[in-house]
Parts: structure tokens; sequence; C-alpha cells
């Protein structure tokens, strides 16, 4: 809030192509072969937890729950256990979205940070019931890096709807 | 009776009706996934639809790999080839008596007429990653069903059993690992033929022999094969060695942890191994036992055929 002139650029209408995009190339991220190495962040997670904040009336929990349904055929994981956790983290993201867009982007992901523990801790919480193992305490550590990715991630997928740098000082918009 | 006015914006059902709608969908696909194991056809139609994504996110590394191979000096090139010399001068000595080995065996396999030794056919497959799940130990491998490939099948390496395979798909199959927590293979101790039980330990990569009594004839270093009594896995492939046995008076069960032989997170090629075994008509008391052949996720084949070593 502190500069007033940045904070408050108008920014484009989202084009809902991009936004499909963009979670097929977070998909295709995840899908990435050294994606066993402990603390791999969830790109899928952070694509959708954007959007559920930014565009709540366009990606909802049907969306996160279509992507988390792919994540489960693709890590081979019980079929339902992501589907779940995206869900429900949709559904928390979208109803935090008219608060957390007051915030600055390292604010905002100091916000996302409990939720994408509470859904990983869901899923523990769920394969722990279905029989599966302890991942390790690492397995958390995936959150971390997640988070740090919101700031980065934001600005990634904000940039189509930027304005351009010059403009007219009579037309703002 | 009270009217409510109606919506300025059609947004479809209230999120928490559609969340709600979603977790029991969700928790149904759950259910019906691990215990009824109904939704393979669901899952087999998505992996197609995935599959060019996957392939695409497989495409850099895959590049890497080449490019890497391409550079290799020519001086690795002449050591590996020493190496390999040394090696085969060392294994010459084993298949010339290997050759004699085989033609005694199928001697004296005429004279007992007894079955012929299982045809084995090995077909090469390449990993394509490892399955993103933290719950299991599995690998994607690059073969499927068009290359013939069968749930059940054996995956080894050139030193051990690796896993087997748990579920093929159109082009690409899934290995579960011997280390996985309910993966399980029937061994032999090689130095007395004692048989039992290996479950996978889960987390470090260990293996465990159960249900073996306190008393068991079992020593740090005893090397375990396959058994091959299940009918799946071929007898006499190297599992694991025994690293530690914890004897306790208080338990009936003696611990003996056990290290996978086969390099189980290092190779990218592994041999899937089909070996076609007609097994004897159960007798007619056993009835209620399940049929070998027809894995199960959650449970290894190999599990109800054999019981624990007596």
């Amino acid at each position: 809030m502190r500069d007033p002139a940045r904070r408050q650029r108008i920014l484009l209408p989202v084009k809902g192509w991009f936004i499909w995009l963009s979670l097929a190339v977070a998909l295709l991220l995840n899908l990435l072969p050294p994606t066993r190495i402990v603390g791999y962040p969830d790109w899928v997670v952070v694509a959708l937890t954007f959007w559920c904040v930014r565009e709540p009336r366009r990606v909802n929990v049907g969306t996160a729950w279509l992507f988390g349904f792919a994540m489960d055929v693709a890590d081979a994981a019980l079929l339902g256990q992501h589907a779940l956790c995206y869900a429900l983290l949709a559904y928390f993201a979208a109803s935090l979205s008219r608060r957390l867009q007051w915030f600055p982007v390292t604010q905002q992901a100091l916000h996302v940070l409990p939720m994408l523990l509470g859904a990983q801790l869901l899923m523990l919480a769920t394969n722990a019931i279905a029989g599966g193992m302890f991942p390790g305490w690492g397995f958390f550590l995936s959150s971390f890096t997640s988070a740090l990715l919101w700031p980065v991630v934001s600005f990634l997928l904000l940039l189509p709807q930027r304005q351009p740098e010059n403009v007219d000082q009579i037309r703002p918009i | 009776m009270e009217h409510q006015p109606p919506p300025f914006f059609k947004t479809g059902p209230a999120p928490l009706v559609r969340l709600t709608l979603f977790i029991l969908l969700s928790t149904l696909l759950m259910v019906l996934d691990s215990h009824f194991h109904y939704l393979e056809v669901l899952r087999l139609g998505v992996t197609t639809v995935l599959h060019p994504i996957q392939t695409a996110a497989g495409a850099p590394a895959w590049f890497l790999s080449r490019i890497g191979e391409f550079f290799v000096t020519q001086s690795a090139l002449q050591n590996e080839n020493a190496d390999l010399m040394q090696k085969q001068l060392v294994d010459a000595k084993t298949l010339m008596q290997m050759d004699a080995l085989t033609a005694e065996n199928a001697h004296l396999r005429d004279l007992l007429g007894a079955r012929k030794g299982l045809q084995i056919d090995a077909k090469l497959a390449e990993i394509l990653y490892s399955a993103r799940d933290p719950f299991s130990r599995k690998v994607i491998v690059d073969k499927g069903v068009t290359d013939g490939l069968k749930p059940g099948q054996i995956a080894v390496d050139n030193v051990g059993v690796i896993g087997q395979v748990t579920r093929v798909f159109p082009f690409m199959s899934e290995v579960t690992l011997v280390t996985d927590k309910e993966q399980t293979v029937p061994v032999q101790v090689v130095r007395n033929g004692l048989r039992g039980l290996l479950y996978g330990g889960g987390d470090g990569g260990t293996l465990d022999l159960r249900f073996m009594p306190a008393n068991a004839d079992i020593k740090d270093g005893d090397e375990l094969v396959t058994s091959g009594i299940d009918g799946v896995y071929p007898p006499g492939l190297p599992v694991a060695t025994v690293v530690t046995v914890e004897r306790n008076a208080a338990y009936a069960f003696a611990r003996i942890s056990c290290v996978p032989r086969a390099g189980i997170d290092r190779h990218s090629q592994i041999l899937i191994l089909s070996s076609e075994r007609k097994l004897e008509p159960q007798p007619a008391d056993d009835e209620s036992r399940e049929r070998p052949g027809k894995p199960r996720r959650g449970r290894s084949p190999a599990a109800p055929m054999t019981s624990p070593a007596k």
C-alpha cells in the first residue's frame, strides 16, 4: 500500500486460455522426472491457489478437483487423495481471496503457507487411513518451497494482464 | 414464508455445496479404489489422455542424457572397455561351467521325469520416472500392454529382483518396488533352504523377513533368493541380504532386516521377466484361497500362495 500508484495499476482482464495453459504447464512441471527430490514444490497447487485467489469465479473447487484427479493418476496414487486435498485448498483459497489481495505478495505467501500445510496434512491423514507409509518429515518441506514460489508465480501469471509502461496520464486506462 | 431475492449473477451452486459434492466424490473414489479396485478402467483412460504430457515432461531429461552420452571422453570409453574385457574373462569360466551344468541338469531332470525348467522370456524396459506419490515405492516404465506386459510379471536388474508389475497401461506400466510397504516376495535362504516371506520395509529402503521363529537358523549376511513356490516369481533370483537379526525372547518371531541386492533406486534400465508357468490345480479343500496371477493393488499375488516358513 506504500506505493499507491504502482499498486493501483489497473490490470487487463484475464484470458481464459491463459489460465488453462498455466495449469497445464504446472502439471507438466509436476511430472518432470526428478520430482522425487525432497521438497520439490507442487506447482499445480501453487497455480491453482493463485487462480482461486485471483479469479474465484473462473477457477473453483471443480477445476481443482479435476487437476487433483489428474495428479492422482499421474502419481499412481490412491485415486481421489489429491483431488480431495486440492478441492479443500481451492475452497479456502477462494474464500480468502477478497482479504488476501489487500496484502503485498510476500505477506500473501505467509497466508498461503498454512493452507498448503493443511492440505499436505490432510493427504497424510487420508494415506494413513488407506494404509500408506509415513514418508518422513521432509514431505512437508514441499509446502515451504511452494510458498517461497508464490511471489515468483504471482508475478509471472500476472504478466499478460499488465499494461504497457508508458501510460497516457490523461487517460489512465 | 420467507422469500429471498433472486441472485444478481448466475454463479452456479454455492461454494460450500460444491465443496461438499466434491469431497463426497473423492471419498467415494478413494473407497472404491482402495477396497474394491473397480476404477482400473477409469485410471487407464486418464493415463492415455495424460500420456502426451508425461512424454513431454520426460523429453528434456532424455535429451540431456543423450547429449551426455555423446560427449563421453575416449579415455572413459577405453577404461570401460578394459574393465569389460577383464570381467568377460572372469565370467567366461563361470559360463563354461554353466553350459556343462545346464546339460547335466537337463539330463538329471529327464532321468527324474521332472518338469522342464521354466521358460523365461525377458523384455528390456526403461524407467520413465519414479511415481511422485511419497507414500509408496513405485516406478513407471516405458513398456505396456502393447509390448505384452501383464500384471504380476517380475522386474529385475543385472543383480536381482527389483519389483513386480502391478498395473499396465497401453504404453506404460507401473512397477511396485520390493521396498514398498505392501509388496511381498516369497524367499528362501541360500545357505539352508529355509523359506520365508520378505516384506517391504517402506522407509529407508530396507526389507523385513517376517514370521520367522526366534530360533530360526538365520545369520547376518545370509543371501535370500526367490523360492519360486508361488508360481509367480521364478525360483533362484537373488533378492536381499540379511543385515541384522534381533532375537528377543519376549516375541515369538525374530526381527530380521535385509537390504535389497538389486540397485533398486539406481538403474534406468530393467528387465521384465514373464514366466509362463501352469500351476497344478488346487486341492479341493482350498477353494477359499485366491487364484494366482491376479495381482491386486495393495497385496502381492505371491502372498496368498505361500505360508510362513514352517
